[in-house]
């Protein structure tokens, strides 16, 4: 039910783990099925210049989250803010019905760690 | 890749006997067991023959058991046919949380028809004692209907003891014994029930098949109505091949039980055992011994369970989960929760099922490559505390 690049980005996800001294940090949780997303920025000079994430739940929800990460990386913050959950679907070549939810955890953990981000900084928005 | 099939509790593979037995069913000894001529009375006779070896199996007469389209269907017409069948006498009906959605989901949409459940809770282990069911006992109370093992947790009902306050009581009762067929002795004497619901596909029958075993002189109203099938009371051409291989597949699994059940329980004790020693923070889900001899269930903290089972089919073991995110409804399964489990306890759950057909390396291989796929995504959780916590 998953496709190929679900299930390549679950198998080998990109930019696990977390961020020391991190710019900006997002926690997010599905109210639905009770997982957790946490994303890790590094930003110099409004760009995004790496970023981690740590995921407790399905595998869509670990896929979703390391593909957001990969979408972000080297962009701006405006950039990064404009990142949809369906675009990240979209990129994953689609995910099953009941498993959309999950890519809404990437979105709104992204925007989360950003706001936190935008919060720390608030003379480089 | 060598793949390893430990979700026998889904469903088990069609055994080779059995299938030699289906086939000339097909093409052969096709007639329908309603015709005069001769591949009619074949397939009577077929039909006949499969009822025998179910009687046989559950210590029935062949008169008390009737063919459905499977475990569904059966629990299905049980519970609708005998509330409908008694709704004079009363209109309470008295089951358990854990029950299979079968036989919930058929008890919620009676209560839209007018008749009220008790859902009784269970222990810390998924058990319900018989006090507990005479306690809930009314004047109105028409229907008994308790799982003999539990399909998620493996956990044993005392069915013996829950019978016999529902015949002191005079209450009909109906237990789901799909999961226990093979596993345990199913013995309807022994037990004294009424009712009696058996799945074909969990005993390495085909699927789409079932019985319900109906006590004689026990009225249930029919489900399917239409031809005269089954003596008038379960309409519809019968599955002959599908019929024929269930009445082989119950004999083999009766016959194997004692021995399979010896070899199965040993080699779930020692999966249990090892997966409690290798792997932290981890909870055996069901009763220490009162359990289904092939039922391993276990919560696997600071993990989610699809992503668990997803990386175990990349090593080439299929097992289940009772997490959220693998229910499509998005919540956990609610025999996890009856237990007493949080969410996110259950979220982490994982059930490993043995058949027949499992061996011992089954077990190695699982032992060998769950601790690793543990540690991956511990590694990748926001909440795991790490070593120390
Ligand atoms: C306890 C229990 N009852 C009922 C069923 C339903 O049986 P079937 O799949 O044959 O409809 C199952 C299996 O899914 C089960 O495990
Ligand atoms: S995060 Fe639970 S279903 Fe994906």
């Amino acid at each position: 039910m998953y496709s190929e690049k679900v299930l390549d980005h679950f198998a080998n996800p990109r930019n696990v783990g977390e961020i020391e001294k991190a710019d900006g940090v997002g926690t997010v949780g599905n109210a639905k099925c009770g997982d957790i997303m946490q994303m890790y920025l590094k930003v110099e000079d409004g760009i995004i210049k790496d970023v981690k994430f740590k995921t407790f739940g399905c595998g869509a929800a670990i896929a979703t989250s390391s593909m957001a990460t990969e979408m972000v990386k080297g962009k701006t913050i405006e950039e990064a803010l404009k990142l949809t959950n369906k675009a990240v679907a979209d990129a994953l070549d689609g995910l099953p019905g009941p498993k959309v939810h999950c890519s809404l955890l990437a979105e709104e953990a992204i925007h989360a760690a950003i706001e936190d981000y935008q919060k720390n900084h608030p003379q480089t928005p | 890749m060598n793949r390893i099939y430990l979700d026998n509790a889904a469903t088990t593979p069609v055994s080779q006997p059995v299938l030699d037995k289906m086939i000339p069913y097909f093409r052969e000894h096709y007639g329908n067991a309603s015709s005069v001529y001769a591949t009619g009375r074949d397939a009577r006779r077929a039909i006949d023959a499969a009822r025998r070896q179910a009687a046989e199996a559950i210590n029935a007469q062949p008169a008390e058991i009737y063919f459905t389209g499977g475990g569904s269907e059966s629990d299905n017409w049980a519970i609708k046919g005998a509330a409908f069948a008694r709704r004079d006498k009363g209109n309470h009906i008295i089951t358990t949380q854990v029950e299979h959605h079968a036989v919930l989901h058929t008890c919620e949409w009676l209560e839209k028809q007018g008749f009220s459940v008790t859902y009784l809770p269970v222990d810390e282990y998924g058990r319900v004692t018989a006090e507990q069911v005479e306690a809930a006992i009314t004047d109105q109370t028409i229907l008994i209907t308790i799982m003999a093992a539990n399909n998620e947790i493996g956990t044993l009902m005392p069915i013996g003891q829950i019978a016999q306050v529902a015949k002191k009581h005079k209450v009909l009762f109906h237990t789901d014994a799909v999961q226990a067929l093979g596993a345990v002795p199913v013995d309807v004497e022994a037990w004294g029930i009424d009712l009696l619901s058996l799945s074909a596909h969990k005993f390495h029958g085909p699927k789409g098949v079932g019985l319900l075993y109906i006590r004689k002189g026990t009225r249930i109203d029919n489900l399917v109505h239409g031809g005269a099938q089954e003596r008038g009371r379960r309409a519809g051409t019968e599955n002959l091949p599908a019929i024929v291989g269930m009445g082989e597949a119950i004999a083999l699994a009766a016959q194997s039980q004692p021995d399979n059940a010896k070899r199965l329980s040993a080699m779930r004790d020692r999966l249990i055992a090892g997966l409690l020693e290798e792997i932290p923070h981890i909870r055996l889900n069901g009763h220490p011994t009162e359990r289904l001899p092939g039922n391993v269930n276990v919560s696997i903290r600071y993990i989610e369970g699809e992503a668990m089972l997803l990386r175990l089919d990349m090593a080439g073991i299929a097992a289940s989960s009772g997490s959220a995110c693998t229910s499509g409804s998005l919540d956990p399964s609610h025999v996890l929760l009856a237990i007493g489990l949080p969410h996110e306890i259950a979220h982490g759950s994982l059930r490993f099922s043995l058949s027949d057909e499992s061996v011992d390396a089954d077990v190695d291989e699982v032992l060998k490559v769950l601790p690793g796929i543990v540690k991956t995504l511990r590694d990748m959780s926001p909440i795991y505390p790490g070593k120390e916590g």
